[in-house]
């Protein structure tokens, strides 16, 4: 593993470069197929409303992926991240226009740990609403 | 109904391998908006380290969650997964997934719980590679609605 950030240059409270990703609903269609999941919510207002969410909603594991993607750009190398973890705390509503939403991704270092290990604590937001919780990432840099 | 507590530290048999393509990585990568060159560059790939291109973090849910089917429709269980959410998902590596892994899955039921109605479910999946070596281990906690919680998730 080859991460391009320092254990030494990092201090609690390091914050990373924060990101904001763009999804519409051609990004979820693009994900059903890419992951294989099909579960209507994603893609069908129709249903998603019938089962009493506000309109169609992205893939939790679609937000997951993007979130993590600050950890990743940030250490360079995908493989520094040795565990990862969130909790599906609120829906990331996607409406059916050209604008869609956007996931709001932050992050900073909360612990040093042992071997060179730090742990990212991560926030994600759309609309004003943290979506997910515990978002946790430990990273092994160099 | 509840579900039955007896099932707790239940395996279920390793899935038959699934084979981790190039493409496949190439297409969940762009799916998900991420250029880093290690996903689709097999030189980018290797000055990082690494004998292949590797797979996003989270692309094995696929694999690990489709192995999870084999709980989630075990009619002895009797999960009505038309009101499943997922509640929580964690990954804990030894190594990227890349490409030309042949990965099979096992899965293990962890806990079951029941909180204000619902009921939750924690499946953990260890993934191992051609070689029987450790690759990644996920977990994945889905939640069953009760039917009067109906509406309000």
């Amino acid at each position: 593993m080859t991460a391009k950030i320092a254990y030494g240059d990092v201090e609690v409270g390091t914050e990373l470069p924060a990101q904001g990703f763009p999804v519409t609903r051609a990004t979820l269609v693009q994900y059903a197929g890419a992951s294989g999941d099909f579960n209507p919510i994603h893609w069908n207002e129709k249903f998603a409303k019938e089962v009493g969410l506000p309109d169609v909603i992205a893939h939790g594991m679609f937000t997951m992926a993007e979130a993590i993607r600050v950890v990743t750009d940030w250490t360079g190398d995908p493989a520094a991240v040795v565990e990862y973890g969130v909790r599906f705390t609120k829906p990331v509503v996607v409406p059916n226009d050209d604008q869609g939403t956007t996931i709001e991704v932050s992050g900073k270092v909360a612990a040093k740990l042992d071997d060179n290990k730090v742990r990212v604590d991560l926030t994600v937001v759309s609309e004003g609403r943290k979506v997910l919780g515990m978002s946790r990432a430990v990273v092994q840099l160099s | 109904m509840a579900l039955d507590q007896s099932f707790v530290g239940r395996s279920y048999p390793p899935t038959e391998p699934y084979e981790v393509g190039r493409e496949k990585i190439r297409e969940f990568a762009q799916a998900v908006g991420d250029t880093n060159p290690a996903y689709t560059d097999q030189e980018a790939a290797k000055a990082l380290g690494h004998s292949d291109v590797i797979a996003p973090p989270t692309f094995v849910f696929s694999i690990t969650f489709k192995a999870a089917g084999q709980v989630i429709e075990d009619p002895q269980l009797g999960l009505d997964y038309s009101r499943v959410v997922h509640g929580d998902q964690k990954f804990a590596y030894t190594r990227p997934v890349r490409a030309g892994d042949r990965l099979t899955v096992t899965s293990t039921i962890e806990a079951i719980k029941s909180m204000a109605g619902n009921e939750i479910l924690d499946i953990r999946g260890e993934v191992h590679d051609e070689a029987g070596e450790h690759v990644v281990t996920a977990w994945t906690k889905l939640v069953a609605r009760g039917a009067d919680a109906e509406g309000k998730a």
